[in-house]
């Protein structure tokens, strides 16, 4: 139940840009998550609920942008989607990929009420 | 309204630990591998039987993480091996600022080999990089042969496998070809070892490996 913490991270970055002097409110903040990351989207929001109660982010939104596994194959350089247990490549069926989409875990956007 | 674009990586504040850890371990030329595994896989029977290997050759240092007990580091405490615990308290996984923490302890002593054991748990662990060299995972036969699959990233993100407890696989319907075959197609690259640390086998040649990787670093 590492979400928490996560969630304790995102917070962290949200308040770093919002000015301390005076009430400003968060509509939503945006992050990306990886298939390829730990990371429970459902338990993030649970963590992030848990832990803005009460605070300056209590109204504000977690929304989870998904980001899907995509592979570079090392071997003829095709690219292909796939589920993080079957890492392979789609064109030529080697194991020897690189990933490269898929292990973001990013704070992207806060929306803000001016 | 208005929108502040922000991209910045949630973890950067370990990331950023995690690499001064890194910058000080090689400063002192110091080796070092985070061991992770499930629950009771031997992470800490490997390393008594990597401790009495080796304790003679290296100079070694040991950090270990549990949820509760010192019983880990006393385990290996009594092998004449400075040893530190972290008590996460509940926590999952091992974070760069308690090994940070942990590591205060150790920076005034002469080691060349420092073993970092993680939380038993292959899931919080693989998000946390704690300034190691090396990632080591550990799975037992007893887990069966599907672990790779059913927790790929930190059988991705590690650099070695140490395949345990093989002195039971004649009791066991899991095959250590099929989990070899699991791992390597969601690592091709991953070093993989047998050990079994009732009977002995397997733990010279991880034991030669970690020689070379601390001789190449000093």
């Amino acid at each position: 139940m590492h979400e928490v913490s996560i969630a304790r991270n995102i917070i962290e970055i949200v308040n770093s840009y919002l000015p301390a002097t005076n009430n400003v409110s968060v509509k939503s903040v945006k992050v990306k998550v990886g298939a390829f990351t730990s990371i429970l989207p459902d338990a993030l929001r649970f963590g992030y609920e848990v832990l803005t109660c009460g605070t300056n982010l209590q109204d504000s939104i977690l929304d989870i942008l998904e980001v899907s596994l995509k592979v570079k194959c090392n071997i003829c350089g095709s690219i292909s989607g796939g589920e993080p247990s079957f890492l392979y490549c789609h064109s030529c069926g080697s194991h020897d990929v690189e990933i490269i989409e898929g292990t973001e875990l990013n704070v992207s956007e806060i929306e803000i009420f001016n | 309204m208005s929108l502040i674009t922000v991209e910045r990586k949630v973890l950067e504040t370990n990331n950023a630990i995690a690499e001064e850890n890194r910058q000080k371990l090689h400063d002192k030329k110091i080796f070092s591998v985070n061991m992770v595994s499930s629950p009771g896989a031997g992470k800490t029977s490997i390393i008594e039987k990597t401790v009495l290997n080796l304790k003679e050759k290296v100079k070694i240092g040991f950090i270990v993480g549990d949820l509760q007990t010192s019983l880990d580091a006393e385990r290996i405490d009594k092998l004449g091996i400075p040893s530190v615990q972290i008590v996460t308290n509940g926590a999952c996984h091992l974070d760069a600022s308690l090994v940070k923490n942990a590591y205060k302890e150790l920076s005034e002593l002469d080691i060349e080999f420092l073993i970092i054991e993680n939380v038993g748990n292959l899931v919080c662990t693989a998000e946390y990089d704690l300034g190691e060299d090396l990632k080591i995972v550990v799975s037992s036969v007893t887990e069966g042969d599907d672990k790779p699959l059913k927790y790929p990233i930190i059988f991705r993100k590690s650099f070695g496998l140490i395949v345990n407890k093989t002195d039971l696989l004649p009791y066991l319907n899991s095959s250590i070809e099929v989990l070899r075959k699991n791992a390597l197609s969601v690592n091709p690259k991953l070093q993989v070892f047998e050990t079994s640390c009732t009977t002995g086998a397997g733990i010279d040649e991880w034991c030669n490996w970690i020689m070379e990787k601390t001789k190449q670093v000093k």
